[in-house]
């Protein structure tokens, strides 16, 4: 067993889930390939909300090949700074808008 | 990191020796494996040994002499570099081409090309010889120096493919690969051919920009690229280009330096390997191109050149015994570097081979 949870080796690995589900695994990659060619968003635009999501879903896997890709798609700093910006937002966001649920339990529980 | 204005050579440094750049490419990886042998992924698609389709490019080095030091300079150019070709190894380029009618394009590099004394002789005499003439210009040059603020006018005169480098459409990438305050003398620069037509719709005066990554990092998406980059330089400085051609970093000299030093080099190396694309082997640019060096020698591309890999010696090694047929028949010298030409869409001195 490695010593930390996560190897950054086992990133070019990833291929290799298909080994004990070969049908599924496959048609996830082909699925993902898929998802990430030019479309109604162009590759830059959705790796940068790869980026963002990344980020989110705290993949330290995605975001090692997500920072990389934004450079090789030729999105710059800030963009990729600001696209963080948007995931935190609305990872705050989304703790914040509960606090409406938190005032009325209190309201309904108090005098 | 600031830049060094002194090119390896001038700093007497282990790497550059093209042998011991060599050697590099060959070492195991950390974990004590070989990255496959280049010949042997061309061997697995029939490819090996790799040979010529027909030379229609000569691509001509004019020295190394150059106004700039850029971090990832694969010839490891610099002011300190005095290796320059003279007028007669350029008269016998001149008497190789008018034997060979087959060669349609002369594409001359460096350095910086247009620091050469007899630079515009040159081009003058090539154009006279009905070739179409393509000059990698580093932009800066045309500031650089009073003599050379005509440049525009010049490439305009002779109808010359003007091909430039601009790594970015920031200033902070293209300062940090090619030095402080290049960005802006170079926009000063695209600004002033643009201002004699270059790459305007209709003017026939091609206006090409080559990008290559700021770093450990892989080009991608030449086209979405070219789209980027014509929106920003168009929206922040008004100006226009006609292509955009996405060229790998090779892991030789100064980029290769780079790539030790920050600790990159196998990863990059590693990514390269993955990347291997067996469409973008078959359209190799050493298939249409030969190369000649300053002082007259011939190899199979540019990056050979810098590693001082000649042509196989079944053919002339030197532009005073030039024979076209003859090196249409040789076998192109290979080795680790190449796969920096195969990756992904693959990389030419005209960008991606894979359309
Ligand atoms: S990359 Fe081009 S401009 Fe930069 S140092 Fe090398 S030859 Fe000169
Ligand atoms: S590095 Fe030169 S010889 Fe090798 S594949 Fe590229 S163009 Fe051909």
């Amino acid at each position: 067993m490695e010593k930390t949870y996560y190897n950054p080796a086992d990133l070019s690995k990833f291929g290799s889930i298909t080994e004990w589900q070969p049908e599924l695994g496959r048609k996830f990659f082909d699925y993902y390939g898929e998802v990430f060619k030019d479309g109604a968003l162009t590759e830059r635009e959705k790796s940068l909300i790869a980026l963002a999501v990344a980020h989110a879903v705290q993949c330290p896997y995605c975001i090692d090949a997500y920072s990389t890709d934004c450079l090789q798609k030729g999105a710059d700093e800030a963009q990729m700074m600001e696209a963080l910006h948007v995931a935190a937002a609305i990872k705050g966001g989304a703790a914040l808008v509960h606090g409406v649920q938190m005032m009325n339990k209190v309201k309904e529980v108090s005098m | 990191m600031g830049l060094s204005t002194k090119s390896l050579k001038g700093q007497h440094h282990e790497l550059a020796d093209s042998l011991y750049q060599l050697t590099v490419l060959q070492q195991p990886t950390s974990h004590g494996d070989q990255f496959p042998a280049f010949a042997a992924r061309l061997k697995e698609h029939d490819l090996y040994p790799l040979t010529p389709t027909g030379t229609t490019i000569l691509q001509i080095n004019v020295g190394k002499m150059c106004n700039q030091t850029c971090k990832h300079c694969h010839v490891d150019a610099g002011p300190d570099r005095k290796e320059i070709m003279t007028r007669d190894t350029m008269q016998l380029c001149l008497d190789a081409l008018q034997h060979s009618p087959q060669i349609t394009t002369v594409d001359l590099t460096g350095g910086a090309p247009e620091m050469n004394p007899d630079f515009r002789w040159f081009v003058e005499e090539l154009s006279k010889l009905g070739r179409q003439v393509i000059v990698r210009c580093n932009l800066t040059i045309i500031l650089a120096n009073k003599k050379y603020h005509d440049l525009p006018e010049f490439f305009q005169k002779h109808k010359v493919h003007v091909v430039s480098s601009l790594p970015y459409f920031m200033a902070s990438r293209t300062d940090a690969q090619r030095g402080d305050g290049v960005f802006e003398k170079s926009i000063k620069a695209l600004q002033m051919l643009n201002a004699v037509s270059y790459g305007k719709k209709g003017s026939g005066l091609l206006l090409d920009l080559v990008y290559n990554p700021s770093g450990a990092f892989l080009p991608s998406g030449q086209k979405a690229m070219e789209a980027e980059f014509k929106r920003r330089l168009k929206s922040g400085y008004g100006i226009e280009f006609n292509n955009l051609f996405c060229i790998t970093n090779l892991p030789i000299s100064r980029f290769l330096d780079y790539l030790v030093q920050s600790g990159n080099y196998e990863g990059y190396m590693q990514k390269l390997v993955e990347s291997f694309n067996p469409v973008a082997a078959s359209g190799v640019m050493c298939r249409n191109t030969i190369s000649v060096g300053w002082d007259g020698y011939l190899y199979d591309c540019d990056f050979n050149q810098m590693l001082d890999l000649k042509v196989a010696n079944t053919a002339q090694q030197h532009i005073r015994d030039f024979e076209v047929q003859a090196l249409d028949s040789r076998h192109i010298i290979l080795n680790q570097h190449c796969y920096g030409c195969t990756a992904g869409a693959g990389s030419s001195c005209g960008g991606e081979t894979v359309k």
